[in-house]
């Protein structure tokens, strides 16, 4: 099981790597996906199903594809010349292993982390469920509140504003192209010589 | 006898396993069923094209295939084998890497998803405690992948038909699953195992599939339409749209990268229709009791071939979608009437046995699908079509 959890950690951190350095944005953002189904594959290996199915459900089929369409309808795909990586990336890595090793002293010594660790309950989909319609149930409504509320703000910021003036309505002119600008009328004729140069030849 | 015939598979897996050392059964066993799907469900693909292409032709009053094997039905070699031979082309301007990637990553998920489908009593390779999460899980996996094929070729029409593709399958998407909620409400489980068992009950000889309920009806409906958009079928055939953007974000793939892009949409199609069948159809118990003889896993396929043909006949039959059309089919009538009935199949379980339940649940569900229909077609303002530029 150890080997399998090395393998899949250090494809998620590759990835994870990769998807920062990369220059092209869309490879950034399938290397983001690459990591995020290493880390539900961790989640399978820890068996819970579950939160690893939700990790797939969520974030490979949902925010990459977010990610993906919101990098496509913003910008243009052009890539950058020069390495996306800033020179100060030694200090970088000097500061996050500081931050690493200072996170890990502090887990490792809290007194939180209960000294033997305790054998691993089958947790079933059902137990969540329950737990989340009982205990959880505020937090669940809340988290579905905040969401709705993002959902709505997104469509009213996307929703067009009513026309000022009420003369020609904006939906008329843009279903109702003018004719003659758009499409010429009778089909554009061959060109004469082609036939007979072609003949001539 | 007819028991043994039923487990004749499961047997065989067990007989052939038995040969082996103890340490290494469990790994023989899995690559046994991965073995067994990778054979069974491409070969169907194999002879459904076949048979679509007949029966397409019998549609459109022509022959379809006739020269290759008899009655033309060993088109399916020669088709592969040019899928073989072919030149391999790739745009120069393409995304390598991500060009060659994307067939593979369509076949993964794809190919993941029957492992939690029961396929007859006892022969399901995966018993997950949320198989019906699992499925969704990889098949959201598949839209990546259809990204990376139409952005990576660098074609305008590989990419329309990408975002054509991801739009379509991110809105039926939600009715699909609204759909499939509200068999897992009534039957209290997320294993498909489970599903299928508690459909495998018989009243005055008639079996109690999700189907022959009101709220089981309509959720069946639902999934169908949901499911012929989710693998590309027509009506909802506008990612491929082979009339107006060249077959879409398959454009620039040929060779045998083109034929695993064609296997990954009709084993997904495969998939869900087992899916559609494992949720509603009974998955593999027979319809009536005295049919109860008949091998699982030959009433899995019949349903399975039955719903296929159902496509078929759907594809030579209707004309394909304008894109607001799809947008507001699913949104505006497939989502309000998925979410009612998820509240219907509430209700169904709390008011117990009875006729009233059927009564109150059906009367619901036709006021809603009613209401709908006539606040949908009131805005449309159906009249008189008039052609600008085509007299």
């Amino acid at each position: 099981m150890t080997l399998f959890l090395v393998i899949t950690a250090v494809v998620t951190l590759l990835a994870a790597v990769a998807a920062m350095s990369l220059r092209n944005l869309v490879h950034s953002a399938l290397m983001l996906a690459v990591s995020f189904s290493g880390i539900a594959a961790i989640y399978l290996q820890l068996n819970a199903e579950f939160v690893g199915f939700t990790e797939i459900l969520v974030y490979v089929g949902a925010i990459a594809i977010l990610i993906v369409m919101a990098i496509l309808l913003t910008r243009s795909g052009e890539t950058p010349e020069h390495s996306v990586l800033t020179s100060g990336w030694l200090a970088g890595i000097a500061v996050t292993a500081l931050l690493f090793t200072l996170l890990g002293w502090a887990v490792l010594s809290s007194s939180a982390l209960p000294a033997a660790p305790a054998a691993p309950p089958r947790v079933t989909v059902r137990d969540i469920g329950l737990e989340l319609m009982t205990q959880y149930v505020l937090p669940l409504e809340i988290v579905g509140l905040v969401l709705t509320v993002a959902m709505i703000g997104a469509v009213v910021i996307a929703c067009k504003e009513a026309a000022p003036a009420p003369a020609v309505s904006p939906a008329a002119k843009t279903s109702r192209p003018p004719t003659p600008a758009g499409h010429p009328a009778a089909p554009v004729p061959a060109p004469a010589g082609a036939f007979k140069k072609a003949g001539a030849a | 006898m007819f028991d043994q015939l039923d487990q004749i598979f499961v047997t065989a897996l067990h007989w052939l396993v038995g040969f082996l050392p103890v340490a290494w059964r469990s790994l023989a066993s899995s690559l046994l069923c991965v073995g067994f799907i990778i054979m069974v469900f491409p070969g169907l693909f194999a002879i459904v094209t076949v048979i679509e292409r007949k029966g397409l032709g019998r549609i459109q009053n022509r022959y379809g295939p006739n020269r290759v094997g008899p009655f033309g039905f060993l088109q399916f070699a020669a088709d592969g084998i040019k899928a073989l031979i072919k030149e391999d082309i790739v745009p120069r301007a393409a995304d390598h890497v991500v060009h060659f990637l994307a067939p593979v990553v369509l076949l993964i998920p794809v190919l993941l998803a029957y492992a939690v489908l029961p396929f007859g009593r006892n022969m399901s390779v995966a018993d997950y405690d949320a198989g019906l999460l699992f499925f969704f899980a990889v098949g959201g996996a598949v839209e990546l992948s259809i990204f990376m094929a139409g952005w990576s070729s660098r074609n305008k029409y590989s990419l329309l038909g990408a975002m054509r593709a991801i739009a379509q399958m991110l809105s039926y998407e939600i009715p699909l699953i609204l759909s499939a909620v509200s068999v897992v409400m009534i039957v209290g489980s997320l294993n498909l195992l489970d599903i299928v068992s508690h459909q495998n009950q018989y009243t005055f000889g008639i079996a109690h599939w999700h189907v022959f309920t009101p709220w089981g009806l309509v959720g069946f409906i639902i999934f169908f339409i949901a499911s012929l958009a989710e693998s590309n079928r027509s009506p909802f055939d506008l990612p491929e749209a082979e009339s107006e953007i060249i077959a879409g974000y398959f454009t620039e793939y040929s060779g045998f990268k083109f034929a695993l892009f064609f296997l990954g949409e009709y084993l997904g199609m495969f998939a869900i229709c087992g899916l559609g069948i494992t949720l509603f159809l009974g998955g593999w118990t027979s319809p009536v009791s005295w049919l109860a003889w008949i091998p699982s896993y030959v009433w899995f396929l019949t349903k399975l071939l039955a719903i296929v043909f159902v496509f078929i006949w759907i594809r030579g039959t209707l004309p394909r979608l304008r894109m607001d059309q799809l947008m507001n089919f699913a949104w505006k009538f497939l989502l309000p009437l998925a979410l009612v009935n998820v509240v219907v199949a509430g209700l169904w379980h709390f008011l117990g046995a009875g006729a009233l339940r059927w009564l109150v649940c059906a009367a619901i569900l036709a006021a809603a699908y009613v209401a709908l229909g006539h606040t949908l077609m009131r805005r449309q303002k159906l009249g008189k079509r008039i052609y600008r530029f085509a007299d």
